[in-house]
């Protein structure tokens, strides 16, 4: 029972708690019961509220009971990456930096969350500030791949990505800067969805790249991520880069998600594909083909500018971040440095005692670019190269509806195997970023595995504010296959 | 382009970014930002003299809104999370030392 339970998908559990089926109590009861197992071996979560989930399941259960109206996502009780703000519990950012700190007020997506009768199972493990494509700079605790418990989930979201294939929860939000939410949904075999950049407010979701950063769904199905659309997206008056509602309707997600999109024009880019894993590549190609099979054409398309991505990233990344990082000065919240000698150690040696090593490295190549003298040959640069960048995806969204790739190059690596090398581990992000420098909307989809047994990723591109479509194209490929039903061997 | 990136000048950095780094972490540093600033500077074999530069891609400029006065979070919430404090204030040591108050 508890297992056909944690099985569900975020909309079945909701119908079913809805239709007064089954007790929301008794699928989060199953979630911990499932915590107290796993969660050793996993390390999904840096925090969780047992107590306060049962008592918001309770209130659900006898809302629905009393035949009161509840929210979409009902009962159903979802994980929160630890990088947006609750006024409960801490939000570290798994950085010791953040010390203690307690959020006195809820990020806009947790309180729309929230205001959807959803149960918070707990907030979970990232890599620090979100910087990272491993959880491996987190500090504070190590999160494997429930697929191969020897691997890495993926990052930065790696927490969320392994709870939700692992069946520690049954949606959860992540984050994406570069890839943050996709690579790790990849890498375990579920779905991520980085929606359009002004989609969903950032309010309350602790700043890394302003210009990039974005807050979307992982969940097993795409129903489940198109139903935490639903919930999430809109304009919020806090976050003045959310888009306004009259000039970007938030659609329903789920209404058109069961139809096929006739004469679907698909683009892929053969030598960038190349790049990727010959078993990558095969799955990739494999997809493509069951597309090809359901009546869509398929386009060849140049990106002249994508081989540009990563260094224009990680000089706009970091430049961002060494501005947003300026606040973390031990004087109004976080770690302070004991006995500072005068103002500037204040300053000076919290910072350095509470950053890791990886936060403390983009920080100072994000200094050193805007720094006097180099702005232009670095910053500038990149934002004139983000904007060639953009224009390929303008003008290939002229030809196509979607560009179709590989999420990362490979399947999920070995713990510890590139966290010594930080050039290498930023060019595992190859075909995620331009999604981000872009603005566009990206999906990573399961779609395989490599003989190793490890997930395989499709990710999907479309135009900006058309995640109904993206979404869409992305359900007639899970129709079509059952990738997204298989389950890690350790929890079955 | 730019001379590499040396550790006379990560040390300049790293006192602009306010980090107090260790010898280890400024030779370290110093190695990896030179390995990463040769990758980035791929960027130079592209031609961006006619390129503007794209800041973000919001097709929005300003926002603006009415001047309104809203509840805000009060003195408790707002030092629940000082590292010290004294009463209403939240605690720092002394920016001024004795001889330059006036």
């Amino acid at each position: 029972m508890q297992n056909e339970l944690l099985n569900m998908s975020c909309k079945e559990l909701r119908d079913q708690i809805a239709a007064g089926q089954v007790k929301s109590v008794s699928a989060t009861r199953a979630v911990f019961a499932a915590l107290k197992k796993y969660e050793p071996v996993i390390g999904a979560y840096i925090s969780t509220f047992e107590q306060q989930a049962l008592t918001k399941a309770g209130e659900v259960d006898d809302k629905i009971a009393a035949g009161e109206p509840v929210g979409q996502l009902a009962g159903v009780p979802v994980a929160i990456k630890d990088n947006m703000c609750t006024s409960f519990g801490a939000t570290t950012c798994a950085s010791k930096i953040l010390g203690n700190f307690h959020s006195p007020y809820n990020a806009t997506a947790v309180e729309k969350l929230l205001a959807a009768d959803a149960v918070i199972v707990g907030k979970t493990n990232m890599d620090e500030f979100a910087m990272g494509s491993s959880t491996e700079t987190s500090s504070m605790q190590r999160t494997v791949n429930p697929w191969d418990t020897g691997r890495v989930p993926g990052g930065s979201s790696g927490g969320s990505a392994a709870a939700v294939a692992g069946r520690l929860c049954f949606a959860a939000l992540g984050s994406d800067t570069g890839g943050s939410i996709r690579q790790p949904a990849g890498f375990c075999g579920v779905v991520g969805l980085k929606p359009t950049y002004g989609r969903v407010s950032r309010y309350g979701l602790v700043a890394f790249g302003s210009s990039l950063d974005q807050i979307g769904p992982i969940t097993r199905t795409v129903a489940d991520s198109a139903l935490m659309m639903n919930v999430i997206a809109g304009h919020d008056a806090a976050d003045s880069t959310s888009v306004e509602r009259q000039n970007v309707p938030v659609c329903d997600y789920l209404e058109n998600l069961g139809k096929p999109i006739a004469n679907l024009k698909i683009a892929v880019v053969p030598e960038f594909n190349a790049g990727a894993d010959e078993q990558v590549q095969k799955a990739i190609g494999d997809a493509v083909d069951v597309y090809k099979g359901l009546g869509a054409e398929i386009i060849e398309t140049d990106m002249p500018h994508f081989d540009y991505a990563i260094a224009a990233y990680y000089v706009i990344a970091t430049a961002e971040a060494s501005s947003n990082l300026a606040r973390y000065d031990g004087v109004h919240y976080g770690h302070r440095t004991q006995a500072p000698k005068d103002y500037i150690e204040v300053y000076s040696k919290s910072r350095a005692e509470g950053f890791g090593k990886e936060v403390k490295r983009r920080i100072m190549l994000g200094t050193y670019a805007l720094s006097s003298g180099y702005y232009d040959a670095y910053y500038l640069k990149a934002l004139k190269v983000r904007n060639l960048i953009r224009g390929d995806f303008t003008k290939a969204f002229e030809r196509c509806d979607c560009i179709m790739m590989p999420v990362a190059p490979t399947t999920a690596f070995k713990l510890g195997e590139k966290i010594d090398e930080p050039l290498t581990m930023y060019l595992s992000d190859i075909y995620t970023i331009a999604a981000n420098l872009a603005g566009v909307p990206a999906v990573s989809i399961p779609c395989g595995f490599d003989d190793a047994g490890l997930p395989i990723g499709l990710q999907i591109i479309a135009p900006a504010f058309s995640e109904d479509k993206l979404l869409q194209t992305a359900a007639m490929y899970e129709a079509h296959t059952d990738w997204h039903k298989s389950k890690p061997a350790i929890i079955r | 382009m730019a001379k590499k990136i040396d550790q006379a000048q990560v040390r300049k950095v790293a006192k602009l970014a306010r980090l107090d780094l260790t010898e280890a972490e400024i030779a370290e540093f110093t190695g990896q930002l030179i390995a990463i600033l040769d990758y980035v500077e791929k960027m130079n074999r592209l031609d961006t003299e006619n390129v503007q530069p794209l800041a973000h891609c919001l097709p929005i400029s300003n926002c603006f809104r009415e001047d309104i006065v809203k509840e805000s979070l009060g003195t408790e919430k707002t030092l629940a999370n000082a590292p010290q404090r004294d009463g209403d204030f939240f605690k720092v040591p002394k920016i001024l030392d004795d001889t330059s108050a006036a």
